[in-house]
């Protein structure tokens, strides 16, 4: 099976292991994961007001270049796929919106929300099958109690994203179960990790990060996974004590799949 | 701009009718920013409805929202709160010489962990 894939700014430099055991795991998978040609950064945060255009552009090139390709796109990063996912709706659903962005890009076709975008975690549900994952297990996390950080931009807004229930999610619970892990479940676990405000403002991201570590470590998990280059990074720089190690859910899944090296 | 403008120019880009508010309080009984905010996602929105925009446009409270979604998920008139303060802080950093932060100020609080998505998100939210 061949899948468009964006992999974003961040894949790129800092969170290259996102991105690698992410690639390895999907071809141990039967899974081909294209790239999309000149693919530009989606911005980070989805651009909310009804008024911004440019800032939606890079996003709409992806998506069109998966139509092109006539194949669903892949995005791994939980920033792109919350931004991906949102400029698509407003493609399909606001006429003012997708008028403005195709008049501007004059593509060869234009394009209306036509592509399926959904998540590394959704096409190891949807595409693979977390029973198929379980069978190809060589190296399982038996023992290990490991909670899902699904932080803020993997489930919200539920409506538009339509990954799981939003308030009471279970696929990445469902992943740590098929790799053989022991899912723990915690309050906190899809709660704001305090993101860019870390840059302006280290004590509140240190507040934020560390009360859903004290949360996870209350709860007994022994280690959490994310799929968020920035959750990763206030996770592990704002401890505020509480000793619970972090790491991408790829990075599991590549070492339980015995392909990472 | 006129007060009037500002008030029309905020709820037309966010999309929000204020009016559908019952003022329950749900999203600021969820906001996880609630303690650092001078104004609460609830008081945005009645504060907006009413016209009451200026304490709005010079408070902090409006950096303090990460647009987390928390409360749009929870509102159960779907009042969509997140979206409001993200228009107050629009109607603020896209005048002259309003950026919340500055190219200059980015060398010193960068460290080598530091992943980009923190910079291109902060930039969209603070600058314009």
């Amino acid at each position: 099976m061949i899948l468009s894939y964006y992999p974003g700014c961040t894949l790129k430099t800092k969170a290259k292991d996102l991105d690698r055991y992410g690639r390895k795991s999907a071809e141990a998978l039967g899974i081909t994961l294209e790239e999309i040609p000149d693919w530009q950064c989606c911005g980070g945060v989805y651009p909310i007001a009804k008024d911004e255009i440019a800032t939606k552009l890079s996003s709409v090139r992806a998506l069109a270049a998966a139509k092109a390709a006539g194949q669903d796109l892949v995005t791994l990063c939980s920033a792109c796929h919350n931004v991906l996912k949102q400029v698509n709706n407003d493609m399909k659903t606001d006429e003012e919106i997708a008028g403005k962005a195709n008049r501007y890009l004059g593509l060869s076709e234009e394009y209306h929300g036509e592509t399926n975008v959904i998540h590394y975690l959704e096409m190891l549900r949807d595409k693979v099958g977390f029973d198929k994952i379980k069978e190809l297990v060589k190296n399982p996390f038996t023992g290990k109690k490991i909670g899902a950080y699904y932080g803020c931009l993997l489930l919200r807004p539920g409506k538009v994203l339509k990954m799981d229930n939003p308030e009471n999610p279970k696929i990445m619970e469902d992943f740590i179960r098929a790799i053989g892990g022991t899912p723990v479940i915690y309050p906190m676990r899809n709660e704001c990790c305090g993101g860019y405000v870390t840059l302006e403002d280290k004590a509140l991201a240190n507040k934020r990060s560390g009360k859903v570590l004290e949360n996870a470590k209350d709860m007994g998990a022994d280690m959490l996974i994310t799929a968020c280059p920035l959750c990763l990074y206030n996770l592990n720089k704002n401890t505020d004590g509480y000793d619970v190690p972090v790491y991408y859910f790829t990075e599991l899944l590549a070492e339980a799949l015995g392909v990472k090296d | 701009m006129q007060k009037q403008d500002k008030q029309e120019l905020i709820l037309r880009i966010s999309g929000v009718n204020a009016r559908k508010c019952m003022r329950c309080g749900k999203c600021s009984a969820t906001c996880p920013a609630y303690d650092e905010m001078e104004y609460h996602p609830h008081q945005f929105v009645y504060m907006v409805e009413s016209g009451n925009i200026e304490p709005l446009l010079s408070s902090d409270s409006i950096y303090k929202c990460l647009t987390c979604f928390a409360c749009v998920e929870r509102c159960p008139r779907d009042v969509q709160p997140a979206k409001l303060i993200e228009a107050v802080r629009l109607a603020v950093i896209r005048e002259q010489d309003k950026n919340h932060m500055k190219k200059g100020d980015l060398p010193e609080l960068l460290d080598e962990d530091l992943p980009q998505q923190a910079i291109v998100s902060a930039f969209r939210k603070y600058t314009k």
